[in-house]
């Protein structure tokens, strides 16, 4: 999936920082605190861009190259935004021989964006996702957390369309 | 205490909250409110009760009556006819058999789905609310503990896990009794116990929901692990992907550590423990217990050489008793009802229930748990109640990414450890996919074989480099490229990557291609000698046509095509332009006569 350093600008506000370095304050003396601090960056910022790597390399001590290291290993960190509406398609097993993967092509022939990418204008992002745990609704799609269970790729432009104004 | 005369349990795992169970308990509580009888019937939002394939799940106790598929509009009705009037809603009960239209039955133990099984762990799922401590206790919760910390020596501990013969029900199978045993050989002040909740199994998902549902279970086998082996710290790594199971977890440990059963001293008998909660980050290989390890030290998943195992060398560098959590689950249930009465279920060496996610084509897809040794027929053609829309039985895919598959002819095969590792599969954590004649296996084998791609680690090179070139020959054999040097190519590398690979992951990564090779080589030959796809699913071997003697020409497929690939005279049958065709099958599903075929 491309996790490659993103291009758009990034926006981050003070109040954010802030919040960021007091949780690294209150967390960082224990043990394995690393995860936590990513997990709450993305949080607070909603993706992981080298700004906020350098911010955490700062106040930890811990060298930026390791943050980074740590960054592009879990799938959950991401490296560029999402977009306002996320669209995910759980590709699963039990989902898979559902046909997940046709309704997820559908999604990208709609939306006009790779899975695992934003579209230009930053309205859409498309993830294939693992199993989101909903294998007896399967095939399952979620929009902003919303979930369409039983789908077939005929539905997809009729739920897509909601989304779209 | 109020007592209730009726109990309405709403169903709270995952697959229900999906389709809207919290709003469904919201309007029972106002429609409850609105009928007068708040104060008479209890609305309690419980764990999974295993028939996801029908949730929303409501059932009204003490009849047990057991709706399924509700809806908000269907509220009123249960609550007007049956908690008024004292009429279950017969409309909305739980029909048996394929495609649900079959025998009616009113209460819940009675249905094909529920008979057969046997639930050890997942004994409250579905019968207490998980994040109320009392209900909990209720059932006999901290008993376990109670009579471990007040009554048992360690080693006495060690011995009833020993005898009961349980065995890791994370995939390996290993001996928990013995588990125990190594770490608490280790002379060392600071130990841990750690938990594995990081089910990445893509179709296994009853780890999350003990978490969902029975919370508690979990942490009191985790402090009691602890009691034996001598540790005072405990870890759950649980994945980020479960939001309502970390709720939960996190609720049940306060509420634990308020009622003294965690934290110090508890009962009084001087023993610490406590649980610190850790999230995963999306990482499959973090399900290796190494490679948890590293992670919850705060690193990248990368899993470690075995030995020094964790017994003596694990979490932080030290001694680690590392389980998962339906193991975990099952601890206490032995203690209070004794080993003996584990070691009657299942197997002379698989001792025990198994819980197994039943998905796929299958009609009650959902959670299931059965003595060890029941055979995948019966979990198939009775729990399961079939293969749906008529379609044929033809594999079973069990444990997953590391799994093999178990076809049609091996359908008497009893699911326990050893009868499975003899026909080349795996009990694994769990997950059961059903598939019919309309799945290919060489696709579900490359649909997990770029799962092993995508989450292989990268530390050790037959796993990083071996899976990818393996990749890339099923994709050469699915594309019509493929040789006949081609299969015999692949399978010895699957060897090599078997042999040869550092971790858990890679070693068991091949498998789902060499059972596939095993039991459906006649389809990979047909990829490549015959260029076809016999199920129909590889994309590049399909050729759609239509028909001249079904075809009416009513323009539908035509109009469909996004390509403008069907052309033809309103009432007069249409063609196919191959060259254009990118097989999405819109014209299929658009046409009425059953007259457009891929083959």
């Amino acid at each position: 999936m491309p996790n490659t350093k993103t291009k758009v600008a990034f926006k981050g506000t003070p109040e954010q920082e802030a919040e960021l370095k007091k949780f690294i304050a209150e967390i960082k003396h224990e043990k394995g605190a690393t995860m936590p601090i990513l997990q709450k960056a993305q949080e607070i910022y909603g993706y992981l861009p080298e700004e906020v790597q350098v911010i955490i390399a700062e106040e930890t001590g811990i060298p930026l190259t390791e943050i980074y290291g740590i960054a592009t290993f879990y799938a959950q960190f991401a490296l560029n935004p999402k977009g306002e509406t996320q669209i995910s398609v759980c590709l699963g097993t039990a989902c898979y021989v559902k046909g997940s993967g046709d309704v997820l092509q559908k999604v990208v022939d709609t939306i006009g964006c790779e899975a695992g990418s934003i579209t230009s204008d930053g309205k859409f992002s498309i993830d294939a996702t693992r199993c989101i745990g909903a294998c007896g609704l399967a095939p399952v799609m979620t929009v902003n957390g919303e979930v369409y269970g039983r789908m077939t790729p005929a539905m997809v432009p009729e739920i897509l369309k909601q989304y779209m104004e | 205490m109020n007592f209730a005369r009726a109990h309405i349990m709403v169903c709270g795992g995952t697959g229900c909250t999906s389709s809207k169970s919290p709003e469904i308990a919201a309007e029972f509580r106002k429609q409850l409110e609105a009928a007068g009888l708040a104060d008479e019937v209890k609305v309690v939002q419980t764990g999974c009760f295993g028939l996801c394939a029908l949730g929303p799940i409501v059932v009204v106790y003490p009849e047990g009556s057991f709706y399924s598929m509700v809806t908000i509009d269907d509220v009123k009705e249960i609550v007007d006819e049956h908690l008024v009037k004292g009429r279950p809603v017969e409309r909305l009960l739980y029909h048996e058999g394929a495609d649900h239209h079959g025998t009616v039955h009113s209460s819940l133990n009675d249905t094909d789905f529920y008979r057969k099984q046997k639930r050890i762990a997942l004994r409250n799922c579905g019968r207490i609310n998980p994040e109320n401590i009392d209900e909990y206790i209720a059932f006999d919760g901290y008993k376990a503990l109670e009579k471990v910390l007040k009554t048992m020596q360690p080693q006495e501990v060690i011995d009833v896990v020993k005898a009961s013969g349980l065995r890791g029900r994370g995939g390996a199978g290993f001996p928990t009794g013995n588990k125990w045993q190594f770490a608490a050989n280790e002379k060392n002040d600071v130990k841990y116990v750690c938990c594995n909740a990081d089910e990445g199994d893509p179709g296994a998902f009853m780890d999350r929901s003990v978490l969902e549902g029975d919370p508690h279970s979990v942490i009191e086998a985790m402090a009691i692990a602890g009691y034996a082996a001598g540790a005072h710290e405990g870890y759950v790594y649980v994945r980020a992907e479960y939001p309502i199971a970390v709720h939960r977890l996190n609720i049940a440990i306060e509420q634990a550590r308020e009622y003294g059963m965690l934290g110090k001293n508890i009962f009084g008998t001087g023993f610490d423990f406590d649980i610190i909660v850790r999230l995963g980050a999306g990482a499959f290989v973090c399900g290796e217990e190494t490679a948890l390890m590293t992670s919850i030290e705060g690193h990248r998943g990368e899993p470690r050489p075995r030995p020094p195992f964790p017994a003596v060398k694990g979490l932080f560098g030290q001694p680690t008793l590392e389980n998962n959590v339906e193991t975990f689950a099952n601890i206490t249930w032995i203690i209070n009802n004794g080993p003996e009465a584990f070691a009657a279920m299942g197997t002379e060496r698989s001792k025990g229930t198994k819980v197994f996610a039943l998905g796929g084509k299958i009609t009650n897809t959902g959670l299931v748990e059965i003595p060890m040794g029941t055979t995948l027929r019966e979990v198939v053609e009775e729990i399961g109640g079939g293969v749906p829309n008529g379609k044929k039985f033809k594999a079973a895919q069990t444990g997953g990414p590391s799994g093999g598959c178990l076809p049609a002819s091996l359908i008497d095969t009893p699911l326990d450890y050893e009868s499975m590792a003899a026909v080349g599969s795996i009990v694994g954590s769990g997950g059961l996919i059903v598939m019919d004649e309309d799945n290919c296996m060489v696709d579900i084998a490359k649909f997990f074989l770029e799962f092993t791609v995508d989450e292989s680690c990268g530390k050790c090179a037959p796993c990083r480099i071996g899976t990818r070139r393996m990749l890339e020959i099923l994709n050469k054999i699915t594309s019509g490229n493929g040789t006949l040097e081609d299969i015999d190519r692949l399978e010895e590398l699957c060897e090599h990557v078997k042999a040869n690979s550092l971790c858990g992951l890679g070693q068991t990564a091949p498998n789902p291609v060499l059972s596939t090779l095993k039991h459906f080589r006649d389809e990979y030959v047909a990829h490549v000698v015959d260029k076809k796809c016999p199920a129909g699913v590889c994309k590049d071997l399909l050729n759609y046509s239509i028909d001249p003697e079904k075809c009416k020409g009513c323009t539908a497929c035509a109009r469909a095509c996004p390509v403008g690939a069907i052309t033809g005279t309103v009432k007069e049958p249409h063609t196919i332009d191959t060259s254009k065709c990118i097989k999405c099958g819109t014209c299929i599903s658009k046409c009425r006569f059953g007259a457009i075929t891929k083959g």
